[in-house]
C-alpha cells in the first residue's frame, strides 16, 4: 500500500497511470452525466412554485459543492507540499486551481441566471453569493501568484502557503458574511431554507455531483499530465516518450 | 560571541531600527496617511454633500479608505530590506524568524496604522458621523489595523521577490480583509444607531489574536521561500 502510494508520487509512474485511467474516467463521467441530466431534466417533476426553472440546480448545486471541494483538495496538497515537498502534490495543486475557479464561476453564473426569474435580480449581496465571489477571488489569487513567479518549484511553495492561509480564512469569511447580513436584514431567499425535496429531485443532484467529481478527476489528470511534461521536459523519461 | 542578543533584545532592536528608518524617511511614510485623507475627500465630491447620506455611509468610507491606505503601505514592510539584502541577514539570524517578523510588522503598524487613529476623528466629524459612534470608530481602528498589517505581511512576503508584485498583492490580500471590513463597519453602524457593539468588538479581537498567533509563521515561511 505504502509502496503503491510512493510509486504514485513519481512523475513518470503517475503519467502512465493517469493515461490509463483517463478513458475509464471519461466513460464513467459520460454515463453519470447522461443519467443525471435525464433524471434531472426529464424524470424529475416540475416544482409547484418555481415551475421548470428550478432545474438549473442540477448544475448549480454540484458545481457549488465542487468549488469548495477543490479548494479543500488544494489545501491538502499544500500541506503535503510544505511537509514533504512532493512534486506531484505541486502539480495537482496548480492544476486544480483553474478547474476550481471554473466551477466557482459556473456556480455564480447559474445562480444568477436562476436568480433573475426567481428573485427578480441577477445579483443580491446575499451571504452565500458574496462568499462564493470571494472564493473566486481566492482562486484567481492562487493562479495569479503562480503565473507571476518564474521558478515553478518556488511558485508552488508560494501558492501552497497562500492556499493554506486561504483555507484558514474561508470559514471566517463565510461566517462573517453570513452574520453581516443577519445583522441587517431578515432571512434571505436561499433555496436550502425550504423543507427537503423529494427523492426524484435530490437523487439526480447526487448523481450530477458524482459526475462532476469524475469530471474533476478527468480534467485534473489531463492537466497534470501536461504540467508534468512541461516541468520535466529535460528529464530522461520525457525524452523517451 | 559574548555580545549575542537575546530574543527580546533582538525584537526591540529590530523594532527600533525600523522606526528610526521610518523617522528618517518621513515623507515616504506620510504618503499612506495623505492617501487615506484624499480617498475620503473624494466621496463627498462624487456622491454629493448630503449630510444624512454622508453620515450613513461614513463608517464604510473610512474603513474602505483604511484598507486601501494599508494596501498602499504594505510593500514597505519588506521591500527595502529585500532590496538591500538585510532581509537575508534577518533570515540567517539565530532567532526564530516569526518573532522578528512580528517586530517588523509592529513597526509597520506603529508607523502606518496608528496615525489613522489621529486623523480618523477629524474625518468622521467632517463626514458628520454621530458623536456616539466615534469611540467605536477609534476602537475598531485600534483593533482592526494591526490585523491588516499582519495579514498584509503574508501577502508582501509572498510577492516581495517579484517585479510586478503590487497588483498581485491586492488580489491576494483584499479578499482576506473582508471579515475585518464587515465587522468593523457593522460595529460603527450599530454604535451610530445606539445598539450594543460588544459582539463585533469581540469578533475583531478574536481575529486579532488569531492573526497575531498564525500570521508571523506564514510570513516567515513565505519570506524563506521568497529569499531562496
Amino acid at each position: 500500500m505504502f509502496l503503491w502510494f510512493h510509486k504514485l508520487g513519481s512523475p513518470p509512474h503517475f503519467y502512465r497511470i493517469a493515461g490509463k485511467w483517463i478513458p475509464w474516467l471519461t466513460w464513467i463521467f459520460l454515463i453519470l452525466v447522461a443519467a443525471g441530466l435525464y433524471g434531472g431534466l426529464i424524470l424529475a417533476p416540475p416544482d409547484y412554485q418555481q415551475g421548470e426553472s428550478y432545474r438549473i440546480i442540477f448544475v448549480h448545486v454540484p458545481s457549488a459543492w465542487m468549488s469548495m471541494f477543490i479548494y479543500v483538495t488544494m489545501a491538502f496538497c499544500a500541506v503535503v507540499i510544505i511537509v514533504w515537498r512532493m512534486k506531484l502534490a505541486e502539480v495537482v495543486l496548480i492544476s486544480s486551481a483553474p478547474i476550481g475557479a471554473s466551477f466557482t464561476f459556473l456556480a455564480l453564473v447559474t445562480g444568477s441566471l436562476w436568480g433573475k426569474p426567481m428573485w427578480g435580480t441577477y445579483w443580491v449581496w446575499d451571504a452565500r453569493l458574496t462568499s462564493e465571489l470571494i472564493l473566486l477571488f481566492l482562486y484567481l489569487g492562487v493562479i495569479g501568484l503562480h503565473n507571476a513567479i518564474e521558478d515553478k518549484r518556488v511558485a508552488a511553495r508560494a501558492v501552497a502557503i497562500l492556499a493554506l492561509v486561504g483555507v484558514v480564512n474561508i470559514p471566517i469569511i463565510h461566517y462573517s458574511v453570513e452574520w453581516w447580513h443577519s445583522l441587517h436584514q431578515g432571512a434571505s431567499l436561499t433555496k436550502f431554507d425550504k423543507p427537503s425535496m423529494p427523492p426524484s429531485m435530490y437523487i439526480p443532484i447526487l448523481i450530477m455531483a458524482l459526475a462532476f467529481q469524475f469530471y474533476y478527476a478527468l480534467t485534473l489528470f489531463h492537466k497534470c499530465r501536461v504540467e508534468l511534461l512541461q516541468r520535466e521536459r529535460n528529464s530522461k523519461w520525457v525524452k523517451e516518450l | 560571541m559574548s555580545n549575542r542578543l537575546s530574543l527580546g533584545q533582538a525584537f526591540i532592536f529590530l523594532l527600533r531600527r525600523d522606526l528610526l528608518l521610518a523617522l528618517r524617511n518621513r515623507a515616504e511614510y506620510a504618503m499612506p496617511l495623505l492617501f487615506f485623507v484624499l480617498v475620503i475627500t473624494m466621496f463627498p465630491l462624487a456622491l454629493g454633500a448630503l449630510p444624512e447620506l454622508l453620515a450613513r455611509i461614513a463608517p464604510g468610507i473610512i474603513w474602505v479608505a483604511a484598507l486601501l491606505a494599508a494596501m498602499l503601505s504594505l510593500d514597505s514592510i519588506f521591500r527595502s530590506d529585500f532590496d538591500d539584502g538585510s532581509l537575508e541577514q534577518i533570515l540567517l539570524s539565530a532567532h526564530p524568524i516569526a518573532i522578528l517578523v512580528l517586530a517588523k510588522v509592529s513597526a509597520h503598524w506603529l508607523v502606518t496604522g496608528l496615525p489613522l487613529l489621529i486623523v480618523a476623528p477629524l474625518l468622521a466629524e467632517m463626514l458628520g458621523m454621530s458623536a456616539q459612534a466615534q469611540p467605536t470608530l477609534l476602537l475598531t481602528i485600534l483593533i482592526g489595523t494591526p490585523i491588516l498589517s499582519l495579514i498584509g505581511a503574508i501577502g508582501v512576503a509572498l510577492t516581495v521577490g517579484l517585479r510586478k508584485g503590487g497588483i498581485i498583492l491586492s488580489l491576494l490580500v483584499l479578499p482576506l480583509y473582508v471579515p475585518v471590513l464587515i465587522f468593523a463597519s457593522s460595529a460603527i453602524d450599530n454604535a451610530a444607531m445606539g445598539f450594543d457593539v460588544s459582539a463585533q468588538i469581540y469578533m475583531l479581537l478574536a481575529f486579532l489574536l488569531l492573526s497575531v498567533s498564525l500570521s508571523p509563521w506564514a510570513t516567515a515561511a513565505a519570506l524563506r521561500m521568497s529569499a531562496s
